[in-house]
């Protein structure tokens, strides 16, 4: 009865602030004068910095008709401050600046269809780039279906529904806490000026309304820690390209949310999942993700310390995969492991096997294809035709991931081949590509996701010794593979990519292409950061929980199967149970 | 009346279904059961860990019918059955006190 009560107070009190988001009004179709627009648009509640446009009619413009490098169209230069005048280099670019403008001025009055047609050019292009985020998105939303299949897949029939039901609500609950604050908190100070790695949603119109970071000053340099604008998609947050980066953000922390339901299944109450399904969304995902991708300290280690490029992570080997399996190993560490799969001495007696391998394999393929959504969508832009290298690496990854851990399980481990660590191989290959997939070389994709099959087998036996009993080799996948990602970005990014990644001038350069070691030190202080971060995270949260209901569900229920007694009904109706899917009896 | 309760090989039901259909016996219930017998379960490997797997599918067919049909049903049983490897199965005889058919409501051997 209390909690309904609160449940429907939490509605009540959210409810005014979604109607005030919809009394924004909307621009008339068609309009792209920024002047007209100006007039009609209802002024965002926050008028500090740029114009939000949630009509989209505002993004797209001629100036993004221009490639990265181009001059094609010119704007007219800032003015010069009073110290700016005492530089003579400053000087003289400025006057040049100006007579160039000046000069397009005139030739633009000369060809006015050349204009028109550089308005659709900047547009097309920035609609290029709107659509091919979203629909990467739309791919990895599907990754929510291989996530499920695969845990539930390598559960017991009896817990099929509360294990599918974890995987599903994680969907709404992480996104809700996302649209809340987690959004605003990763990414409302993106365009700080204050920090060295600002800017703006450059491949989608630039819009750089995004722009207040909370942090602190080490003498000149900025130390940036949590965003702050945004909130609820609000004032500086409802603009169309801001939306565009919060849908594709999104599915990226729901992908980071549903890897510890995996490593603590088959135990944990329904009730302390959904108080996590709570926090992770709001602020245990995004604290880490603003360092690494908002503009936060961790980028910055380039420009504010001379470490390479900053903390580099392409599409979230420790952002979205390490931050998860970090969370699940201090989750699955901290519930301790199923019973009757360890003696009193942790050695593993009655292995507790898949229920589906189908299932399993099934969700492994949906992996890989939304994989195709989160590596190459992480560019944000259609137009940058890197986009190539992403998929095939990402592929070839996943490729010699799944047949390392083949042939390490068959040829040196237990001489059969194992499907279940087929799919770990594979998946384990991808996670490890998702940092360096722009940076590197076919081979080195090839070769680093063969060292990730290997090193997830290792690592799911190491985790087993340790008493750690993890469901679904999540902390071996997404934690260890995750941390191994971002530490081989260092060692073989091959200089090819990457001009200027995090404000620092140069392109991505490891190890073994001649970049030193600057790099790869960024990487390491990334991933000791992440670990050290989610883990008292995790604590917190997982403390938060156990005082609230208690975290493990009692022996009993264990022994049941939670479907009945934690969600009413059984996952699967009107089918035999084998004897294989009971909980084993620890020998006296 | 007699019940006979024979154990086999999964695969040897069709045989033997049509075994005792042969023989005249016009009804049976079939049950998929585990277990062993000397036969025993074999090891294996999960992710690195070994584990036995005591019990073998088997399936077991029980037919009620009168007791002056019961050395042809075994005999069939026996002959469809048989493989000759360890694991072939075993066939119980007992006796039954009372057959009823619940459409007709008749009773002893008729409902048989």
């Amino acid at each position: 009865m209390k909690k309904s009560i609160l449940f429907l107070l939490a509605i009540l009190a959210l409810a005014p602030l979604a109607l005030r988001a919809q009394t924004a009004s909307t621009n008339a179709p068609g309009t792209n004068a920024p002047a007209m627009a100006a007039a009609t648009n209802a002024p965002p509640a926050d008028t500090s910095g740029p114009t939000p446009d949630p009509g989209g009619t505002l993004t797209g413009l001629s100036v993004d008709a221009q490639s990265p490098n181009g001059t094609f169209i010119v704007t007219a230069p800032a003015d010069l401050s009073a110290d700016d005048k005492k530089d003579p280099a400053k000087v003289k670019k400025f006057a040049d600046d100006t007579k160039a403008f000046a000069d397009y001025t005139a030739q633009s009055k000369l060809e006015p269809l050349a204009v028109k047609l550089s308005d659709s050019v900047g547009h097309n292009r920035v609609a290029i780039n709107f659509m091919w985020t979203l629909i990467t998105g739309f791919l990895v939303m599907f990754m929510q279906a291989g996530f499920a299949l695969v845990e539930t897949g390598l559960c017991r029939a009896k817990n099929a529904g509360h294990t599918m039901s974890m995987n599903f609500m994680i969907y709404p609950m992480g996104m809700l806490g996302f649209y809340v604050c987690g959004f605003a908190f990763m990414f409302g100070g993106m365009a700080d000026p204050m920090s060295p790695n600002n800017g703006g949603i450059a491949t989608m119109g630039g819009y750089a309304g995004l722009n207040h970071e909370f942090g602190f000053h080490i003498g000149d340099k900025f130390i940036g820690l949590l965003g702050g604008k945004g909130f609820m998609l609000q004032g500086a947050g409802y603009d169309t390209a801001a939306f565009a980066l919060f849908l594709f953000q999104m599915v990226f922390m729901d992908t980071t949310a549903t890897i510890p339901t995996g490593a603590a299944a088959e135990r944990w109450r329904f009730s302390a999942f959904m108080i996590y399904g709570c926090c992770i969304g709001t602020f245990m995902y995004p604290v880490f993700g603003n360092w690494v991708w908002g503009n936060g300290w961790l980028s910055n280690l380039g420009s504010n310390f001379g470490l390479g490029h900053g903390h580099v992570d392409f599409a979230g080997s420790s952002v979205v995969h390490m931050q998860g399996g970090v969370i699940a190993l201090i989750f699955a560490w901290l519930i301790g492991p199923r019973h009757g799969k360890y003696d009193k001495n942790g050695k593993i007696v009655h292995p507790i096997i898949p229920h589906s391998i189908p299932m399993v394999m099934l969700g492994t393929f949906i992996l890989a294809f939304g994989w195709f959504g989160f590596n190459p969508g992480s560019s944000l832009a259609g137009t940058d035709l890197r986009i190539a290298v992403v998929a095939v690496n990402t592929m070839l990854a996943s490729a010699t991931g799944a047949l390392g851990a083949t042939l390490w399980m068959w040829w040196v481990r237990t001489k059969k081949p194992d499907p279940s660590m087929m799919c770990n191989g594979m998946l384990a290959g991808l996670v490890a590509i998702t940092c360096p997939c722009a940076f590197v070389s076919a081979g080195g994709a090839s070769l680093l996701g063969l060292i990730a099959g290997v090193l997830v087998v290792e690592s799911v036996f190491f985790f087993d010794k340790l008493g750690i009993d993890d469901s679904v080799g999540a902390i071996s996948v997404h934690g260890v593979n995750g941390a191994w990602g971002c530490l081989s970005l260092g060692l073989f990014a091959d200089g090819t990519y990457g001009d200027g990644w995090n404000a620092v001038p140069g392109k991505v350069t490891g190890l073994f292409y001649g970049g030193g070691m600057s790099q790869f030190w960024a990487e390491l202080i990334g991933v000791t950061v992440c670990f050290v971060t989610l883990s008292v995270l995790s604590l917190i949260v997982y403390y938060i929980a156990e005082m609230l209901v208690g975290n493990r569900v009692s022996l009993d229920v264990e022994i049941e199967g939670l479907d009945v007694p934690e969600m009413g009904v059984t996952g699967y109706g009107g089918m035999v149970m084998d004897k294989q899917s009971e909980t084993p009896t620890l020998k006296a | 009346m007699k019940k006979i309760e024979a154990v086999i090989k999964p695969f040897k039901l069709d045989e033997v279904k049509d075994a005792l259909s042969e023989a005249g016996i016009e009804g049976m219930t079939v049950l998929e059961v585990k277990g062993f017998g000397r036969q025993k379960g074999h090891t294996e490997i999960y992710r690195g860990s070994e584990y036995t797997v005591d019990f073998l599918p088997k399936v077991k067919i029980e037919v009620v019918l009168p007791d002056d049909m019961v050395d042809k049903a075994t005999t069939a049983i026996i002959k469809a059955a048989k493989t000759g490897k360890v694991g072939d199965g075993k066939i119980f005889v007992s006796t039954i006190d009372h057959a009823i058919r619940i459409r007709t409501e008749e009773e002893g051997d008729k409902a048989i």
